[in-house]
Formats: structure tokens, sequence, C-alpha cells
């Protein structure tokens, strides 16, 4: 996906207001009617469940954040050697990456994560050996599978956004390394992934809220996190409103901070017209 | 010996569940299109308001875009089909006309669309800010009402711009009519379930709706490369 | 600029309208959107057929009502109601003093005991200390979740929720969990197939808990529906003294599982 298309979806940096804007009459009178309502729902709805919550709610945040960010990083891993044999390897590696990138990012999320799960749940009892092996604590387990899914999930889509800044680092850098005698590895070390990441930087920050965004998804496949947390309530008040606009305002308050956390280290980095 | 895969659960007819899977898959596409139509709609109000209108219009629009670019897709689908629907009618109710039937498929339009219109608000306004001023300003100049303006110059100009981002929207609309499982609409992923449930084939039949999606996508993505080469047809880039 | 309102303003009518229409005579009765064997399963032609489909359709004849079958999510089915989405819920639902609280029910109209099955060959008991350091899969919303968290958790017994009844069953089978709680007929189905037979057997009934486990699975309706309920109760009334109800029964179940 574009720069242009993540931003669209995802909020990022720029979109974050500034502070002299608060203070514009017409956003004045928003914010204290604003303030109102979330005075209203918090006074006229039904919260007393919170309290016996928040602990598990705590724990959902913490497992929420845990698989963004080993997905995102893993991601990011995998899709260095997705994009990059896209633009220079053999027919042998750029088939198999074109057809991996195409067939993941052509099917839903959904999809995959139960394919994987239950999918290959069904496999086992047909090979018992598997039970003995040492994976099998793993295979056990519901959160490998999200990760699993999440993981080449977002490489797929990384791998994409990689392969146009592999392509377009100026060929003329790299032909200087060559130059200079560099080898191949030097040259991919120190040159091409440092500048091909600085380029892609925008737009991996877009999709790591998108990641987020991806994240309760694994919800159904019994892994708790804050958005199962939420479905218990849900199901054991069999209220509509409270749960899903705390579950809401949860994860606009993680996008926030992820923004925020982004815009920090964006400004640290020195981007010398990437 | 058997073979390893029982083909014939995917045959059309019973008690093959193949025809159950594409009546799914043909729900999925009846929601997608009416998502993406309605997003559009919003979409392009959304634009305009926010390039055009008055400051309490931009800044509830912006809380609206924000909302939905900051929470997942998941929870939106679940509030605006549980909370949204039930708020819609409780509304009409004050109103006196009594509670609407709002049908599944209604309900899944409604929400697809009201996520997919903050995205398309967004797409339209980066394109639409890209159209030259000048043509802008040319038309005005002579003497051109603003829905001419709108219709023979900003809506034609703006869409080779838009197009990339509208067409990853529409991909992106086929894909989240898969959540609507979670609500339990009957699309193509919940009938892959259920299939896959009542006959323990669960690797075969979620192999064939994979297909299935992707199929979608690579038709998809060619019609999608016809539109956009004919909207560029005379088109300069202009960097 | 004034025909795009008059468009926009006739279409907003006639989709008004269009739906209206549709909330005619109809009765909604929502089912859990999944297979639940030998209650209600979808078959491949997408009709659903099963014990409960038959004593829906045995009931509305007799109270006389156009009942359409509604699948909706299970873990959302209450909110269905209360939102107005469907009309009555005939899904295995169980009359608990929680549920009472926010809905109202039918008279039972059957009550099967609560049963454990587990991998074969393990010693599994249906009893706290019988599960202790094992994992236990039940659906959620249910009121094998409740007895679970209230009588096998503090036991040291590791629950695992799913979503559907049948996704359970499918990790037992593929060794996930190492037993599952749930309706003695629906387990019993499920050891019936196949994939049951090949890796699970019947561990037994778990200990009775009234208040929890409930008296029995009844039509959930909205509170204050008291005409409707008035009608269901006499149909159910009926078909169980003009024998309606044990012939649909005999073709699933030889012995009577209206229960005491």
């Amino acid at each position: 996906m574009s720069n242009e298309t993540t931003h669209a979806l995802a909020f990022s940096p720029e979109d974050l207001p500034q502070a002299e804007s608060f203070f514009k009459p017409h956003r004045i009178v928003l914010i204290a009617l604003f303030v109102g309502l979330v005075l209203a729902i918090a006074i006229l709805m039904r919260w007393d469940w919170l309290p016996r919550y928040v602990p598990r709610l705590g724990s959902g945040i913490l497992v929420s954040l845990a698989m963004l960010f080993s997905t995102s990083i893993l991601g990011f891993l995998l899709a260095i050697p997705l994009g990059l044999v896209q633009v220079t390897g053999p027919w042998f590696l750029k088939g198999p990456a074109r057809l991996f990138c195409t067939v993941i990012r052509g099917t839903p999320l959904l999809l995959q994560l139960w394919l994987l799960y239950y999918g290959l749940g069904s496999l086992f009892p047909q090979f018992p050996t598997i039970r003995q092996s040492f994976l099998w604590p793993y295979l056990r387990e519901a959160w490998p599978y999200g990760v699993a899914a999440l993981t080449i999930s977002f490489a797929a889509y990384e791998g994409e956004v990689m392969r146009g800044a592999f392509a377009g680092v100026p060929e003329g850098e790299l032909e200087a390394a060559r130059a200079y005698g560099m080898g191949r590895w030097t040259m991919f070390r120190r040159i091409w992934l440092p500048r091909a990441v600085h380029r892609a930087l925008p737009t991996l920050t877009g999709e790591t809220v998108l990641q987020l965004k991806s994240t309760p998804l694994v919800a159904t496949i019994t892994v708790i996190d804050v958005y199962a947390v939420i479905s218990k309530v849900r199901q054991e008040t069999f209220l509509t409103y409270e749960p899903l606009l705390l579950l809401a305002l949860i994860y606009l308050c993680l996008t926030g901070l992820l923004v925020l956390a982004f815009r920090y280290f964006e400004n640290r980095i020195p981007t010398r017209g990437a | 010996m058997d073979s390893f895969v029982n083909w014939s659960l995917l045959a059309l007819s019973a008690p093959g569940w193949g025809g159950l899977l594409l009546q799914g898959f043909v729900h999925s596409i009846e929601i997608a299109i009416g998502g993406y139509a309605l997003g559009l709609l919003l979409g392009i109000g959304g634009a305009f308001g926010k390039l055009y209108g008055g400051p309490v219009l931009r800044d509830l629009l912006e809380c609206y875009t924000t909302i939905v670019r900051a929470v997942p897709e998941l929870v939106l689908i679940l509030l605006l089909y549980y909370a949204g629907t039930d708020l819609l009618n409780q509304l009409l109710g004050l109103l006196g006309l009594g509670a609407v039937d709002i049908s599944g498929l209604m309900a899944g339009i409604f929400v697809i669309g009201v996520v997919q219109g903050a995205y398309s608000t967004e797409v339209l306004r980066g394109a639409i800010k890209a159209v030259p001023a000048g043509q802008i300003e040319a038309a005005r100049a002579y003497g051109m009402s603003p829905a001419k303006v709108l219709r023979r110059i900003t809506l034609p100009a703006m869409l080779p711009y838009a197009i990339p981002g509208l067409s990853n929207l529409w991909l992106i609309a086929t894909k989240d009519t898969a959540l609507l499982a979670v609500v339990g609409f009957a699309e193509l992923t919940l009938v892959t379930r259920q299939a896959a449930g009542a006959t323990k084939a669960y690797f075969l039949f979620f192999c064939a709706a994979g297909a299935l999606y992707l199929a979608l996508t690579l038709v998809s993505n060619l019609i999608i490369g016809v539109i956009e080469r004919h909207a560029r047809r005379g088109f300069v880039e202009q960097r | 600029m004034k025909k795009t309102l008059k468009l926009l303003a006739l279409t907003a009518a006639l989709a008004v309208t269009g739906a209206a229409a549709s909330s005619a005579e109809t009765v909604k009765v929502g089912i859990a959107a999944e297979p639940y064997p030998p209650f209600t399963s979808p078959d491949a032609n997408g009709n659903w057929e099963g014990w409960e489909i038959e004593f829906m359709k045995a009931v509305c004849a007799e109270a006389k009502l156009d009942c359409v079958v509604t699948p909706a999510a299970w873990d959302g089915i209450i909110p269905a109601l209360t939102a107005k989405k469907i009309d009555m819920i005939i899904g295995s639902m169980s009359i608990t003093e929680e549920r009472l609280k926010t809905i109202d029910f039918s008279d039972k109209y059957y009550n099967t005991p609560t049963g454990v099955i587990g991998t074969k060959g393990e010693d599994i008991k249906p009893t706290p200390e019988g599960l202790a350091g094992k994992t236990v899969g039940v659906q959620v919303s249910t009121v094998h979740q409740a007895y679970a968290t209230k009588h096998f958790a503090p036991a040291g017994v590791e629950i695992k929720e799913y979503q559907t009844q049948d996704e359970a069953n499918q990790d037992l089978a593929a060794g996930r969990v190492d037993a599952v709680q749930a309706d003695a007929i629906a387990l019993d189905a499920f050891l019936q197939s196949d994939q049951g037979k090949a890796c699970c057997d019947y561990k037994g009934d778990v200990a009775p808990d009234v208040d929890v486990l409930g008296p029995g699975v009844g039509v959930g309706l909205r509170k204050g529906e008291a005409e409707l309920k008035e009608k269901i109760n006499a149909a159910i009334q009926a078909i169980r003294e003009n024998g309606t109800y044990e012939a649909f029964s005999k073709k699933y179940f030889d012995f009577d599982i209206y229960g005491g």
C-alpha cells in the first residue's frame, strides 16, 4: 500500500492536533460539549462491573501490546528478505515471494487465522507423533498461531513496501559503494538497507497502527487480549453500550500513545532528504 | 485407499457444500459493493465538508475520521451492529415511527459503509487537494457555478489521484466483510466455518474460501488496472 | 442542488418503507449460527434441521405464529433479542437467575444433564479433583462456562473458552484441551461422529448445581411480552399433551428429554 493509502487508513503522527489550536472559540464550545457527553455517559450508564474487571483489562491490554510489538518486529524482519528478493533475486526466489505476498494480501486475516488454528488443529489427530515432539507445548497453545498469522500478514504487506523502498534507493549510491570495493554484504548493510528503511519509515509507522487494529482478531482463537476481556463483560452483563464504548476508548488511547511515540522517534532520527 | 482430500464435499449441490459457499460468497460481494458505494457517498460529503465547510463541521468530521482510523474495524463493527442499530431504532421510536426491521444485509452495508466512509474521506480529500488550484480558479473565472465546477473540473481531475487509494479501499472492503462473521452474518467466512464444523474438513473448506477471496482480489485488480489506464489518459504526473 | 435533495429524500423514504415492510407479522426466532447437533445443524442446502427446529415448527404451528429461523452469533444473541433484531431465542438456552435479570423465559421444554468428555485413555473424572491440572474447554455465554468457572477453576483447572461448541470439540480432538464440558446430549452427538469415536469418550455427568445450571431449557423472550409468553407456554403444554412432542422426539432420542 502506498503511503497515502496507509495514511488514509491509520491515524498518523501528522494528524495529531497542535496545542494552540485548542483555544479557538468554536473548539472550546465543542470540547465543553464533549466533556458534558463523557460525564453524562459516566454518570447515567451502568459501570458497576468495572472494578471487578480492571486487573483482567490490564492483562488484556498487555497481551494486545505484546502481540502488536512481537508481530511487528518479526514481520518487519521477515519483510526485508521478501522485499529484497523481489528486487534483486534469482527467479526461483522472486516468484515464490511475489506469490506469497499476493496470496496473503488477497485473503482476509480472519480466514488465515482460522485456517492456521483450526485447519492445522484438524491435522493433529491424524499424526499422533506430533504430540510427543518438543513443539507440542507450543502447538497446544493458541497464542503461537496468533503470532504466526499476524507476523505473516504484516510481512506480506511490508514486503511490498520494502520492495518499493529497495527499488527506490538511487542506483548511483549503490554504484558508488561498489566502486569503493565494498562487498555485496557490506554494501547491503551500510548503504542499501539503511537508505531503504529511511524511505519506508513513514509508511511503517502507519502500518504499525494498522497492525494494532488487526490484533483483536486473535480473540476468536481463544487468546485473551483486551477485546476478549470486553467480550466476556458483554456476555456476563448483557450490556450493549458500556463495554464497547470503553473498548473503543481503550483503543483510541493505545493508538494515540503509539502515534505520539512514533512522532517522538521520527523527530529524533535524522532524515537527510530521503 | 481414500483420496487424502474429499473433493466431493465441494460439490455444487447437496450433499456437497460448494453451492452454499458460493451463496455466502455472493452475500460477501453484495455487502462489499453496498458498503463501498455508501462509503464513497459519505466520503464525497466528508471530503467536501473537510475542505470547504465551516470550522464546526470540520471538527466533527475530524472526530469521525479519527475514531474510525484509530479504533479496530472489529470493534467498530460490533459498535455499529449492536449499539448503532439499537440507537437507530430508539431514535425512530422517539420520532414515533416505530421500530424498523433492519435486515442483516442492510446492517452489514451500513457498518462497512460507515467505516469505508472515513477512509474515503481521507483519500478523496488528499486527491482533491492535489488538483492544481489554477484549474479551479480558471473555472470560477469563467463564471461556473460551484456545482458545475465540481462536476466538470474537480471530480474528473481528481480521479487519477484518487484511483490508487480508492482501489485499495475496495480490496479492503472485500476483506472486511469477513469480519461480519463475528456478528453472525451469513457471508463466506461464517458459512465456511459452519460447513467445516459440520463436515470436520477444516483445511479443505478454509482453503476453498481463501481461493474464492483470492479470485475476487485478482479479478478486481484486473478491472482496476483497466479503469486506471482509462482515467490516466492524457494525464501528466504533477511532481 | 434542489434536485439532489429531492432525490436523497426519495431514496431515504423508499429505504425506510422497504425496511419497514419486512417487519410485518413474522416472528424471528434466533438460533445460534453454528452446528449444534442434534438440536440444530445446517445441511448442505443451508436449511437448518434438528430436534430444536422440529420443536420450533411444532410450537409455532400450535401458537399460529409465522416463525422465521434467524441465525445469530451466540455471544450476542441476548443483545440481539433486547435490540429487537430477533423476537425469540430457541437455542438450548438454560433458564438461569442471571439471564432472568435481562430477559424472560417460557416454561422449560427440555432438561438434560451436563457431562464431561475427554481424551480416551486419560484418567479424567468430572469433578474438581479429577480435573485438577488439566485444561477444560467450554463455550462462552453458557451455563457450562459459569459452572466451570465456579467449581473447576478454583481447583486449579485451566478453562479455555470458545465461540462455538463445535470449536471446543474440535480442539479436544486436536489435543489442545483435555476435556470438554457441555450438555450431555450434544456431547453424545459428537461422540457418535467419526472424529469423536476416534479420540474421546464420556467421562460422566457433573455434580448437579441448579443455581448455575438452571432447571432446564426455555424459550428466550423479551421482558414485557406477556401475550407472546402466554402463547408459547400454551403451545408447549399442548404439544406435550397431544403427543406431537413425543412424535418428533422419537426420531432423535429413545428417551424423554423433557426431564423431571
